[in-house]
């Protein structure tokens, strides 16, 4: 039996076990949302602006580790997807954007929401199609899932024509697949390896420096055993959080511009860096001429091309972190004779050191409420319930990470690599769906919240219970503290006091909300809203001008930080 | 440090455009680029030559194999290579200076495949460093119109 473009979409994201698809409809997908609306296998998620889709697709997919799916009109609602794409292709975050497009037959013709989008997208997508004959759809869409979930994974977008969702031919969805030009390397040379593990064996302050692409290959136990067993410090990046239990003695938090100092110090002075699906990313390395200045480095990737693009790599091992990792500790049995809490003893001493100097602070006498206070509560409260946090971008992003302890891999989302505002409040949502009956928190500054606040409708519309924090100082947060300290407290472009009523908006969607302006009423209102039913948001009205310390000065070496 | 990468792709559409882009997207520079069908079905071959530092020249390489319509990349560099670009240029002629332009032709094995009252049309094979002698010869008298290829280049068999 001949099925029809539409039917094909369908059965083949069936058979990719596709639950969701997030996005808006238009003109140039009305018959893909037809047959969507004759079945009831997938469920389409209507948000309110084709960003949010994208970013939700995305939250979904960081928690499950499936690809998250988007379907987006041609023109307009494939450009206002941009942003999702290129957000998740910074972060190697599996999705799938399906995006309408004009009748192949007019397409170049600058017909009626007409975008060449397959153009637009070429360099914030891994890979793109547009299909041009019904035939290939099946194994497109086949190819897009394998290219989306294996290697560095990424966004894969597909642009469907209008007319190629019409037209008919025989469907049968391909069970292998075989792309000539791309063969990612899983398995890392064993020779490589024997010499990374002789380094790490013979290295007097080795440090792990582990990044996303560890919560990518699940390779968090791995590398939590590597450093147990050698009893190594581990800090993590930003996009590693959650890869190694912050609880644990020998982590050391997060490095970089807004890392910990016992991190920073440590990077200055190790002998041997071992980086783990890691890209020394500027935020990390600060001026890099002066990054890890006495240390070998090791580097672990399953991307080549992140290896030594930035800051000069030793032990190159490409490979997926988890099968690398395995083979390493195997290896690494043949120096099980070692006392390693002997041999380490020296370097860790200086590891407590550093752990006891700087630590991260706030003023606790302060009445009014500050954000990291609200954080740190939070976190006592939630600790034992598997919650999910999202973040926006900016101040609180920041202290989020330095005052949550995160202890899971995939249950921080925040957009690192391209610091999307307004990503944390859609990628919760797009969370809240993977993550059933458990608890979805997004910290949002009130800069970002305004820039997706519009999908309240669509939390009251699948009626989740995603509580949302604003940590609200009416200013856009991370660019006044930039002013304050580099800019002679000239606060360009910065204050946003202008801002609605967030009770009164929330309320006029029929969400719950509360408002609260001092230190006393924190704990209480995290309680009330952990303990509601239904979607929450709580404005918490934070200090104005407080600074997320300790800051490394943008191009700086990264152990010069202002510490207050 | 100049150097030449050929690069086999699968013939399809959009694959120039990712090439070019990865060397925009990173601000390297692509001096020369030619493009041609290769003899395996589907396939293309890419002869690009750039230029960069040691570091540069190594990411475009690895940036070249990740791209997923890249079958082969290879490096001409330290092997023996053999390589070639072909230059048609359209001179302006009279009667003083067509003899010159003939011997010029004649000397450099040059093939004329055009001839106008007031014009030669050159065909020229070679290595770069032959086709600019010849051009350097050639502009005093009169260039009306160049085209170039650009470099294709092969890796030498092994001869022993």
């Amino acid at each position: 039996m001949k099925l029809t473009g539409s039917q094909i979409f369908i059965e083949s994201l069936k058979k990719e076990d596709v639950e969701y698809i997030f996005g808006i409809p238009g003109g140039a997908i009305i018959d893909l949302h037809d047959e969507l609306y004759k079945q009831n296998d997938i469920q389409f998620i209507l948000t309110r602006h084709e960003q949010a889709a994208v970013h939700m697709a995305d939250g979904y997919a960081r928690v499950t580790g499936k690809p998250g799916i988007a379907l987006l009109t041609s023109g307009p609602g494939a450009t206002n997807g941009i942003t999702g794409i290129a957000t998740a292709y910074m972060d190697s975050i599996p999705i799938i954007v399906f995006t309408g497009q004009v009748p192949t037959p007019l397409i170049g013709n600058d017909a009626f929401q007409e975008a060449d989008i397959v153009g637009m997208t070429r360099s914030c997508t891994k890979y793109n199609f547009l299909v041009k004959d019904v035939k290939d759809l099946a194994y497109t869409i086949k190819k897009a899932f394998y290219i989306a979930t294996t290697g560095r994974p990424g966004p894969v977008l597909i642009d469907f024509p209008k007319d190629i969702q019409v037209a008919k031919t025989d469907f049968s969805y391909p069970e292998t697949i075989h792309l000539r030009g791309y063969n990612p390397t899983y398995h890392g040379n064993l020779k490589q390896i024997k010499k990374v593990a002789k380094a790490i064996a013979s290295a007097k302050k080795p440090l792990l420096y582990v990044g996303g692409g560890t919560i990518l290959s699940g390779a968090h136990k791995e590398v939590q055993k590597l450093a147990k067993k050698l009893k190594i410090p581990v800090f993590t990046t930003l996009m590693g959080i959650g890869a190694y239990p912050e609880d644990d003695d020998l982590s050391l938090g997060m490095a970089g511009m807004h890392g910990t100092y016992r991190a920073n110090m440590a990077i200055q002075y190790c002998d041997l860096l071992i980086s783990i699906g890691a890209r020394f990313d500027d935020r990390i390395t600060g001026k890099v001429s002066e990054f890890a200045p006495n240390a070998k480095v090791a580097h672990i990737d399953i991307d080549p091309t992140s290896i030594s693009k930035n800051i000069h790599v030793d032990y190159p091992l490409v490979g997926d972190a988890k099968l690398v990792l395995k083979e390493m500790l195997s290896v690494l049995d043949e120096y099980n004779k070692i006392d390693w809490g002997e041999v380490r003893k020296p370097w860790l001493k200086q590891i407590d050191k550093w752990k006891n100097e700087h630590k991260l602070a706030y003023n606790t006498d302060e009445e009014k409420i500050l954000p990291q206070y609200v954080i740190e509560k939070l976190y006592e409260i939630t600790k034992d319930d598997d919650a999910v946090i999202t973040t926006e971008v900016g101040q609180h992003q920041m202290w989020v990470a330095q005052f949550y302890t995160f202890k899971k891999p995939n249950r921080f989302l925040t957009s690192g690599g391209l610091g999307t505002m307004g990503y944390g409040f859609p990628a919760g949502i797009g969370a809240q769906f993977a993550h059933k009956n458990k608890p979805v928190y997004v910290f949002a500054g009130d800069g970002s919240f305004q820039m997706n606040e519009q999908e309240l409708a669509t939390l009251v519309a699948y009626d989740k219970p995603v509580k949302v924090i604003i940590l609200n100082n009416g200013f856009l947060g991370m660019v006044r503290q930039w002013q304050d300290l580099f800019y002679g407290k000239r606060y360009a472009a910065t204050n946003i006091e202008v801002q609605p009523s967030f009770v009164k908006l929330a309320e006029s969607y029929g969400i719950k909300a509360k408002r609260i302006t001092k230190k006393s009423e924190v704990e209480d209102a995290l309680f009330e809203m952990k303990n509601y039913k239904g979607p929450y948001i709580l404005d918490a009205v934070i200090v104005r001008e407080e600074n997320v310390y300790p800051m490394v000065p943008a191009g700086a070496p990264i152990s010069n930080m202002l510490l207050t | 440090m100049k150097r030449i990468f050929s690069v086999t792709v699968e013939n399809e559409s959009g694959v120039l455009s990712r090439v070019a882009n990865l060397f925009s997207a990173r601000g390297y520079n692509i001096e020369s680029l030619n493009v041609a069908p290769i003899n395996e079905a589907n396939l293309s071959r890419m002869t690009i030559v750039t230029e960069g530092d040691e570091a540069i020249l190594e990411q475009i390489g690895k940036q070249l194999n990740k791209l997923i319509d890249t079958i082969k990349v290879t490096e001409y560099g330290d092997v023996p290579y053999v390589e070639r670009e072909m230059a048609l240029i359209k001179m302006h002629t009279d009667l003083g200076t067509r003899a010159e332009v003939l011997r010029i032709v004649d000397i450099f094995r040059g093939k004329i495949v055009d001839v106008s009252q007031d014009s030669y049309t050159i065909e020229m094979t070679g290595d770069s460093n032959k086709i600019d002698a010849i051009l350097n010869l050639l502009e005093p008298l009169g260039i009306k119109e160049l085209a170039r290829t650009g470099k294709v280049a092969m890796i030498r068999e092994n001869k022993k």
